[in-house]
């Protein structure tokens, strides 16, 4: 017997009024997105739910897997078809249950009837399937109220389509319907779990990060690269900007106080970032600061380093735990990468003591001793860009293996 | 030359040897360098163990690349022993393991773990009640052959796992599959091995490689020690060339798998030693499809296995690996066969580069062979 059909939930999405038939869009098109290369499957809409079809078993099986990775799904749950004829029905039924674990559940039968035409009505439909079912699984028990196994019946005019289980999907708001904010990647732990949040939220991102050649070397920018790329799998394209700072760490290291320099690096990094914002027209910052888990995360740093943009900076990890923000890098695939032991700019020039409580205004007037301005325009405007997820390219290794 | 000794090596297959030369020559870093060259090699050597992993069925499994099917047992053993050892102190074996896992088994008893074994039936099937009784909360580690290299009986590792799962759900079950691998379906799922051992030799791979693949949640340590490489799990320098064929070879296999004719081969074969009273066929009607071992009475097993290879023939006696040593298989004595069948035992196994007319020639050769032996 195979899945047929999966019956989609949206869950939060039904509580937003005016914006809903928007979200239930941008859901359905993220949906056909991730299963663009899946040539049977295809998804309708309804007010309350989507379905997807597929004809062929195997391209099902594969919608199944991708599914509970797309944000704005609350659960799904795949179904099986049958003629709307009640001996098929009972027939798939008892089917069903024989592949389940039915030991010491309880039980209930829960019919819709969108097809009135069909002869007998909701509780008759309930009571012939009860009583079909019950004395093949006679260690069933019949419950009401939150039973283990809910079998629902759903009779439509192109048959009846009977499902059990419930799978959760990642919750969340479909990709891109929350607007847009560019997230500052660095290639560490936090910095990917900030992003996937963030998108979970809705939010579409592009991703900004800092390179210092040749003190940092092309394998960590490969590691923010897959990092990257790891994020777009979530839905929706990220653009990802280099910046090229080296020059502008040399002339902070020839400027500061050593205690300073770590707090000016981050604020020529937020400012840069906040101009490349500005370009593309996001609305927001992203990091993946956690409060007290390195000098330049405390909040005397925090606002030194915030006080050269008013640009709302989301902090989405701020009140993180190390171990909570690695448990969901772990889930989400990025932490393997995180932790490949390249340097990033952050840690290459990092003074031996640096200032955990800086003064601002002692930082502004020793960044004073230096033009930054041209140094940072330039940067902004060589930047590189990268697009994610990258169109694959022939895999060197296919041959191979 | 028709070769028949399929379960002691099989012959690489040209495409494979093609992986391992092209990956030797263009992916020779060392994958665990820092620079452009190792991150290469080290991506391959990636998308070797994903491709490794899938193939055994542990899409999110981890695998560590070894020597061979010896040392994934061994590997298997003291890891997931010394790992969980917290637990408790049983390991259960069955008793037609390979030596790879018995004498690891007798290893980890000296080191003071509690070892039993598990026996068999008439057709070297798992005795799954004796499984039930010995199974315990305390129990660490079961390790439980698929196919047996002597005599081709399958193990049910389903009704195993399912054993396994109730009476010690801490138990980390491991599996040899090296005979199994690419002619049967492993058992997946819940109730199926939470680690499995192959080795590519015996899949027209190369000698001198194989793997432990084992499920995420599954607690190991290492046993070789080193350089912390493969995560820590498998010090040495890790041969990326070995790894990209090993995973060619098990792709090739798996693809191969079902066009492969050995059941037919072998019941055909079944129904031809049937001739003779002096031939038993051992193993049940339950065997793996490729191994078919006979018994045959009063001679032995090498005075055919040398005529045989006068016509150019090839087959074994038992197996390969105990054939040249004197004392009896492990096996056939756990098999209880009858003593005057015990000494006349050769086994025929086969590969991807056998065919129907081969088997027609063999027929022909051992009627030959036994019209002569039947005179003296």
């Amino acid at each position: 017997m195979t899945y047929n059909e999966i019956l989609i939930r949206y869950g939060e999405l039904s509580l937003k009024g005016k914006n809903r038939n928007v979200f239930i869009r941008k859901l359905r098109d993220n949906i056909r997105r991730v299963m663009k290369d899946l040539e049977t499957v295809k998804v309708k809409s309804e007010h309350d739910r989507m379905f997807l079809f597929a004809d062929s078993p195997e391209e099902m099986e594969e919608a199944m897997r991708r599914l509970p990775e797309v944000f704005g799904i609350q659960s799904f749950s795949p179904a099986v078809r049958c003629d709307a004829e009640i001996e098929e029905i009972k027939q798939t039924a008892a089917e069903i249950l024989g592949r389940m674990e039915t030991e010491g559940k309880t039980f209930k039968v829960e019919a819709r009837r969108a097809d009135k035409t069909f002869p007998l009505k909701t509780n008759d439909i309930q009571q012939e399937l009860g009583g079909h079912l019950l004395p093949l699984y006679p260690e069933l028990i019949v419950k009401m109220k939150k039973p283990d196994i809910k079998l629902l019946v759903d009779i439509r005019e192109d048959g009846a389509y009977l499902s059990t289980e419930t799978i959760q999907g990642a919750g969340g708001l479909p990709a891109g319907s929350n607007g847009h904010a560019l997230l500052m990647l660095s290639g560490g732990i936090d910095s990917p779990v900030a992003g996937y949040m963030m998108m979970k939220r809705g939010v579409k991102l592009d991703v900004i990060h800092f390179h210092s050649p040749p003190f940092t070397s092309e394998q960590s920018k490969q590691k923010v690269i897959e990092l990257a790329e790891r994020l777009s799998g979530f839905g929706g394209r990220i653009r990802m900007h280099t910046i090229h700072f080296t020059e502008i760490q040399q002339a902070i290291q020839d400027t500061m106080p050593a205690a300073l320099t770590m707090t000016t690096t981050r604020r020529l990094m937020m400012k840069i970032t906040d101009m490349v914002r500005e370009e593309i027209g996001a609305k927001a910052i992203v990091t993946g600061e956690s409060l007290g888990q390195v000098a330049s995360q405390t909040l005397d740093s925090l606002s030194a380093i915030n006080e050269v943009t008013s640009t709302p900076v989301l902090r989405p990890l701020i009140a993180y735990d190390k171990l909570d923000i690695i448990s969901i890098a772990e889930k989400i695939d990025t932490y393997e990468t995180s932790i490949r032991p390249f340097e990033d700019c952050c840690t290459i020039f990092t003074p031996s003591h640096p200032a955990t409580k800086p003064k601002t205004s002692k930082v502004i007037y020793y960044e004073g001793n230096a033009d930054f301005g041209p140094m940072i325009d330039k940067a902004v405007a060589e930047r590189e860009i990268i697009e994610f997820p990258i169109q694959k390219e022939a895999d060197p290794f296919a041959d191979l293996l | 030359m028709i070769y028949f000794d399929n379960s002691a090596t099989t012959q690489p297959d040209p495409e494979v040897l093609r992986t391992f030369t092209a990956a030797s020559q263009a992916f020779f870093a060392n994958p665990s360098s820092l620079h452009g060259l190792g991150i290469e090699a080290d991506r391959l050597l990636g998308r070797a163990a994903q491709q490794v992993a899938e193939l055994a069925g542990m899409p999110d499994g981890t695998v560590v690349f070894t020597s061979g099917g010896t040392e994934a047992n061994n590997q298997a053993l003291f890891g997931f022993a010394r790992a969980n050892a917290g637990h408790g102190r049983r390991i259960l074996i069955s008793s037609v393991e390979h030596p790879s896992v018995l004498n690891t088994a007798e290893q980890l008893e000296a080191e003071g773990f509690e070892v039993l074994t598990v026996g068999t039936d008439g057709n070297g099937r798992l005795d799954l009640s004796d499984l039930e009784r010995k199974l315990s909360q305390k129990t660490i580690v079961v390790s439980i052959m698929h196919v047996n290299n002597e005599t081709g009986a399958i193990q049910p590792l389903e009704e195993a796992g399912r054993l396994i799962r109730r009476k010690a759900p801490r138990a980390v079950f491991h599996s040899d599959t090296v005979q199994s691998y690419g002619k049967l379906a492993i058992p997946g799922g819940p109730d199926g091995p939470d680690a499995i051992s192959v080795s590519a030799h015996k899949f027209h791979g190369l000698k001198g490689s194989g793997a432990l693949i084992l499920k995420r949640n599954a607690q190991i340590r290492p046993y070789l020690f080193g350089g912390g490489q493969q995560g820590g799990l498998r010090s040495g320098t890790v041969p990326v060339a070995h790894a990209a064929a090993l995973a060619k070879a098990m792709r090739l296999a798996e693809e191969a798998r079902g066009e492969l004719q050995f059941g037919e081969w072998r019941d055909e074969l079944i129904r031809f030693f049937g001739g003779w009273d002096k031939v038993r066929v051992l193993g049940g009607p339950e065997s793996a499809p490729h191994i078919l071992s006979v018994a045959i009475r009063g001679i032995r097993g090498e005075v055919a296995v040398n005529a045989l290879q006068e016509k150019e023939i090839y087959v074994s006696t038992s197996s390969a690996c105990s054939s040249r040593s004197r004392s009896e298989s492990h096996v056939l004595r756990a098999m209880r066969i009858d003593e005057d069948f015990r000494h006349g035992v050769i086994r025929l196994s086969f590969g991807r580069q056998n065919s129907r007319e081969e088997i027609l020639r063999f027929k022909e050769v051992f009627a030959e062979f036994m019209d002569t032996i039947e005179r003296v």
